[in-house]
């Protein structure tokens, strides 16, 4: 082993760094607020009485959750560009991330609503609240409280999964590292750079998703047993 | 106390009522009538129909023949509108089924609220008031998990109470708790039933289902059995409900 580190070349061209990163969130950030809302609502689809609608959301998690993201970054991007639907990289991978994470988000989501006890419903039910007022009144807050530790970790997830991106040209923070190492001739230190920025991007959505659940889930910061992380 | 004149209007009215759940046979053509005020306690075997019939009053089992009317309120026609049948029938149930995630107030004005459409004023009126009547005006601020059995009980009766239903369904709300707590839920019921509301109770309370019950249904096998006021525990008429007497204490 006589390999010698130089971070001075890959280091300089922090700026660089700071926009992947920069990019990395505007992926991440509106991929997973969207993405949880569309997946939350598939999950009261496949929930729903109604036949087809319960099977159309069952069959498109199905899909997502058996194909690989790039191949679906793929599809989204060529796909729309061969119907002569021009769109940018950016929102292509934008596009494709929803699709990903909404379909994570609604077997999550789904998880945590079949856990509220059936009484529970009756009761709500026997008050005279409506379907729709059950669902958000009843159902919604404690099912997120319930599976907001597996949330948590499919959101990180997807902030990882981002990278996949780089490949249709997105140029958030593993293209940043790709062209960066092939101007300074210094992969290694490139890569090793941008580990240690999605381990600080992890880290910090992390808390981030913490504080939110504390502010969010009242019972448990009243009751101080914390949000599970 | 003054049992209610059964001149008094019906409210409640079961006639012919058939259930099955599959093979099983579960009411087998349930008749009774329930005048404006009074209480009805019903007793018999797990298994008897109890339940069923209870659970069946306010629809949350479909019977399969038979009428069953409430309030005015035709509960066996399927266009039944479902809102405003539950806005005139309050029911606890044996495991309380408080939303964990809201604190007891919140607990208690979300139906008022969100079905009656009350300002948030007057829905924490009706909470302090129904809190009181429970005993428990100093617990709007807990959660659920923070009160005991009995406890919880009372916040149930208390939020079914304050959609000011025209009859009140329990649902063996004592089953759960020991006897302690059993008694001061029961300390409530009794309030209630003084103080005019028509109720409808399955309980395993002897003692008590003779003492504030103006009639006492004993359901044996999907029918019932025998019918009378509370000195009917005292005298049995049938060979069942002698049985159900001595073995089921």
């Amino acid at each position: 082993m006589d390999y010698t580190f130089d971070f001075a070349s890959v280091v300089a061209a922090w700026p660089q760094f700071l926009e992947g990163a920069w990019l990395t969130i505007q992926l991440s950030f509106p991929a997973t607020v969207i993405g949880f809302v569309m997946g939350t609502l598939c999950a009261i689809g496949r929930r729903s009485a109604v036949r087809w609608l319960s099977k159309l959301c069952g069959a498109y998690v199905e899909v997502v959750r058996n194909t690989p993201l790039l191949v679906q970054v793929f599809l989204v991007f060529f796909g729309l560009s061969s119907l002569g639907w021009k769109v940018p990289a950016f929102t292509a991978a934008l596009v494709a991330l929803v699709i990903n994470v909404a379909a994570y988000s609604c077997e999550i989501m789904r998880a945590g609503m079949d856990a509220i006890h059936k009484g529970q419903l009756e009761a709500a039910e026997c008050l005279g609240l409506t379907r729709r007022q059950v669902y958000w009144h009843v159902i919604l807050r404690p099912a997120m409280e319930k599976v907001y530790p597996a949330l948590t970790s499919q959101f990180v997830l997807l902030m990882l999964a981002t990278s996949i991106t780089s490949q249709i040209s997105v140029e958030e923070l593993t293209a940043t590292a790709a062209r960066v190492q092939s101007e300074t001739f210094r992969p290694f230190e490139a890569y090793i750079l941008v580990a240690v920025a999605y381990l600080a991007l992890s880290l910090l959505m992390r808390a981030g998703l913490w504080l939110f659940g504390l502010a969010v889930f009242t019972r448990r910061r009243r009751l101080g047993t914390g949000v599970a992380r | 106390m003054t049992q209610a004149p059964a001149t008094n209007p019906v409210v409640v009215e079961l006639k012919d009522v058939h259930k099955r759940f599959g093979a099983n046979h579960v009411l087998k053509g349930v008749s009774f009538a329930i005048p404006k005020g009074q209480v009805v306690a019903i007793i018999g075997k797990s298994g008897s129909g109890k339940s069923t019939a209870l659970r069946c009053i306010d629809r949350l089992e479909i019977i399969d023949s038979g009428t069953i009317e409430v309030c005015g309120h035709a509960v066996h026609d399927p266009a039944i509108d479902l809102r405003r049948l539950r806005q005139d029938v309050g029911i606890v149930f044996q495991s309380y089924n408080l939303f964990p995630h809201l604190t007891v107030e919140q607990n208690i004005t979300l139906a008022p609220r969100a079905v009656k459409g009350l300002s948030g004023a007057d829905a924490l009126a009706i909470a302090e008031r129904t809190l009181r009547q429970v005993g428990l005006a100093d617990k709007a601020q807990a959660y659920p998990e923070q009160l005991s059995g009995g406890q919880q009980q009372r916040v149930a009766i208390a939020r079914s109470l304050a959609m000011e239903p025209q009859v009140m369904l329990f649902d063996e709300v004592t089953s759960a708790l020991d006897p302690q707590l059993t008694g001061e839920v029961l300390r409530v019921i009794e309030q209630l039933a003084q103080g005019g509301m028509t109720m409808v109770l399955v309980t395993h309370e002897m003692e008590f289902a003779a003492r504030v019950a103006d009639t006492i249904i004993y359901m044996h096998e999907g029918k019932v059995w025998e019918t009378g006021p509370g000195q009917m525990l005292r005298e049995p008429q049938t060979p069942e409900l002698r049985d159900f007497l001595s073995h089921g204490l």
